[in-house]
């Protein structure tokens, strides 16, 4: 329901009326962290959002100065935790850019693989801390239990189960499992039928969509202006994946959907939208995954391992498909073994800005929905 | 009745009176709420492919009675901007509002609380007193998401209200009593006597009954599960927007009170849906003291019935609990005031037509 937000409510006999200023956060249980919403109702109508962010910051950007390449990766598994087999996979594509390197097939199918996983594990998340939001507490669970299979894949693979500091600039940190192949295809057997029962109890059920259709709608053109990209960006209709369009890895030898926001149940861009890109999304990681699981080469995974990263004087920007939207990496050097400078461009930043511009003039109920949409990850915002 | 058996054991009107107005609450709605508690965490964690409590006790049979001991030994928080008065008064005035609507529940035919010739009245308005207590505690914590969720709350309860009194009035005209017992009574019998399969009317007119009274039931059951602030209605403690509503600020055994008092909301209204639609406390298959000739048996196997039924519904609205989402607040009125309300006009008519039949 959207109501007219320019006209205020007029002093009436006098009185003076003033809006109703609402705190929610930092400790609010829908916030999906640590982040305060400075709201401005009006009743229950939103009159504005603003975002406080800064409750987590870590200061990656200065760590990263005073480290060394390889020593970097551990601080950016901590930025998007629940992505973070993403975050190493686009630090070190952008270290091998800048470094020139090549690194062996092998250890690209792998990364393919275990970025896959981790979009599967990181919707995973997004789609049932929504269904959460909207009140919906049953699919949370049920989503929670499939990404415990994919955290325990990556366990047998590296031992971590949130934090893997595991895909390093050339290469990988070991290799993978004699049984990791065997467990990732029985879990894509899984995980099949289990997407279908989260569309009978969520997607397709008439209270879940009267609270998400035609809610929180964002028009391309604005989610362009903004820097939206994503399944955020492609819920609003625009066919702008960076691992087609701007191809990095292996991604190129795989066949996979990119798919777009048709506006099923409502507007294109709608909240319900957002939520069904990940759901089609996570269908589209399992052809990848069951793709490169078969074809996955003989090889050693840590023979273009450089001893000594030392890269040339010069500076790159290298962008990656996160699960949330564009990942990228500025890395400048001085020809020394610690960066100059690491600047990451995280989506959840630059997708929090959206919120004011969405929120407006629909209720409290639909923040939570919105913010939940859009699904951004505390850590990253703040680094 | 129990009073006179009180009365003539104590020999004192007000030791009788005392006695039988505290008895529902040490014999039934103490251990309904401790199994209900219970109850919710296992059908919730079954419903999630978990196993719920299993640590205290056989599969955690114990954990209520000790969360309630947890809850004792807990620090009683008044903030300093509190209106105390109401802050104090509100858990126990939500908590008289739900407990008294026990006095008129029948739950069998030699034990309720009070034989009161407005029964089905009597547990509406004293209902109604839940709203008072849940806008002053709202109001009194002074804390904004605890008034945004009182507001909702009393917007809520009192707009269901409506369709269940529609409802609760189409039975009435067709049994002509608002006592709670003799609307039992009437649909003794078999199961085919029960007012959701056209009561105790004769001829085509029962089965002419039979689908307005279906909607009748799915009417009132849905204001009710609004009126109890149970999922999809839990707009009022809606946890992912408002924190829990009006009882954020409370802690220790006021909140202890809030909870007891929904617990013996869920089973009050499920009980009046049972009493009304479903035959109250009579057997759907006759009595096994009839059969075998001990007539003292008979109120026990009512006792047995009545409690099924009612713990039947309670389950019923735990299940919807864990299965659906949340609807927004114009949502939730829109379902009130477009659908509910006129559809139970349109059913109170065409009832009180076929009536007159």
């Amino acid at each position: 329901m959207i109501i007219d937000t320019e006209n205020n409510v007029k002093a009436q006999n006098g009185l003076r009326t003033e809006h109703m200023v609402l705190n929610m956060g930092p400790q609010h249980p829908s916030t999906h962290g640590v982040l305060r919403l400075e709201l401005e109702l009006e009743g229950e109508i939103i009159k504005k959002v603003i975002p406080h962010i800064g409750y987590l910051h870590r200061c990656f950007e200065k760590h990263a100065e005073a480290m060394s390449y390889p020593q970097v990766v551990p601080y950016v598994d901590r930025m998007d935790y629940l992505a973070a087999m993403y975050n190493e996979f686009g630090y070190a594509v952008a270290v091998e850019r800048l470094l020139g390197i090549q690194v062996p097939e092998r250890v690209d199918y792998i990364r393919v693989i275990m970025g896959e996983l981790q979009r599967i594990a990181s919707h995973l998340v997004a789609i049932g801390t929504y269904g959460m939001d909207i009140g919906a507490f049953t699919p949370f669970l049920y989503c929670f239990r499939d990404r415990e299979k994919i955290l325990s894949l990556f366990e047998m693979t590296c031992g971590a189960r949130l934090l893997y500091n595991y895909i390093w600039p050339g290469g990988l940190s070991h290799d993978i499992h004699p049984d990791f192949i065997r467990s990732t295809k029985e879990f894509v057997k899984y995980f099949r039928p289990n997407i279908k029962e989260l569309n009978d109890l969520l997607t397709n059920n008439k209270i879940f969509i009267d609270r998400t259709a035609n809610i929180g709608i964002l028009p391309v053109e604005t989610a362009i202006n903004y820097g939206i990209t994503g399944p955020n960006l492609r819920a609003s209709g625009l066919k702008w994946d960076l691992r087609k369009d701007d191809t990095y890895s292996i991604y190129n030898k795989f066949d996979f959907d990119i798919p777009v926001g048709q506006g099923l149940q409502g507007t294109v861009g709608d909240c319900w939208d957002r939520y069904y890109i990940r759901v089609l999304e996570m269908e589209e990681s399992l052809k990848i995954i069951e793709q490169a699981i078969d074809q996955i080469p003989e090889g050693d995974v840590t023979s273009a391992i450089p001893k000594r990263i030392k890269p040339p004087v010069g500076q790159i920007y290298s962008r990656v498909e996160n699960p949330r939207g564009e990942l990228g990496y500025f890395i400048m050097s001085n020809g020394s073994v610690n960066p100059f400078r690491v600047k990451a461009r995280g989506p959840s930043f630059v997708h929090l800005g959206i919120m004011d511009e969405l929120c407006k003039g629909h209720m409290v109920a639909d923040i939570i929905a919105i913010l939940g949409s859009i699904d951004i990850v505390l850590g990253e915002v703040d680094r | 009745m129990t009073y006179d058996f009180f009365y003539k054991l104590f020999g004192s009107q007000v030791v009788a009176a005392i006695i039988q107005g505290l008895l529902p609450l040490f014999v039934f709605i103490l251990p309904f709420a401790v199994f209900a508690v219970w109850l919710e965490r296992k059908v919730s964690a079954h419903m999630q492919d978990r196993l719920g409590p299993m640590r205290v006790g056989w599969h955690g049979w114990l954990q209520t009675i000790a969360d309630i001991l947890k809850l004792l030994q807990k620090e009683d928080i008044i903030a300093s901007e509190n209106d105390k008065p109401l802050f104090n008064i509100a858990p126990l005035l939500v908590f008289i509002g739900s407990y008294a609507a026990f006095a008129a529940i029948p739950f069998s035919s030699a034990f309720i609380g009070s034989n009161l010739d407005l029964g089905v009245f009597f547990i509406v308005a004293v209902s109604g007193l839940v709203v008072a207590g849940i806008l002053m505690a709202g109001w009194a914590s002074n804390n904004k998401y605890s008034l945004l969720g009182a507001m909702r709350s009393a917007a809520q309860i009192i707009s269901y209200e409506i369709p269940t009194i529609l409802v609760i009035v189409t039975i009435v005209m067709v049994t002509g009593t608002l006592n709670l017992n003799t609307l039992s009574e009437m649909q003794t019998g078999h199961f085919w006597n029960w007012m959701i399969l056209g009561g105790p009317t004769l001829g085509v007119a029962k089965f002419l009954m039979i689908p307005f009274m279906i909607i009748g039931f799915v009417i009132i059951y849905i204001s009710s599960l609004a009126e109890v602030n149970r999922t999809p209605f839990d707009i009022p403690e809606a946890e992912s927007e408002l924190v829990s509503g009006y009882h954020t600020e409370y802690s220790g055994m006021k909140f202890a009170m809030f909870f007891l008092a929904e617990y013996a909301n869920m089973f009050a209204v499920s009980a009046v849906v049972a009493a009304l639609f479903f035959g109250g406390y009579q057997s759907p298959i006759g009595y096994l003291g009839n059969l075998i000739g001990i007539k003292w048996l008979i109120p026990i196997e009512q006792l047995f019935w009545f409690t099924a039924k009612g713990l039947f519904f309670v389950f019923v609205q735990m299940w919807l609990r864990w299965t659906l989402p949340r609807l927004r607040v114009d949502q939730l009125m829109a379902a009130c005031w477009k659908y509910l309300i006129p559809i139970a006009f349109v059913n109170l008519i065409i009832i009180g037509l076929i009536t007159l039949m």
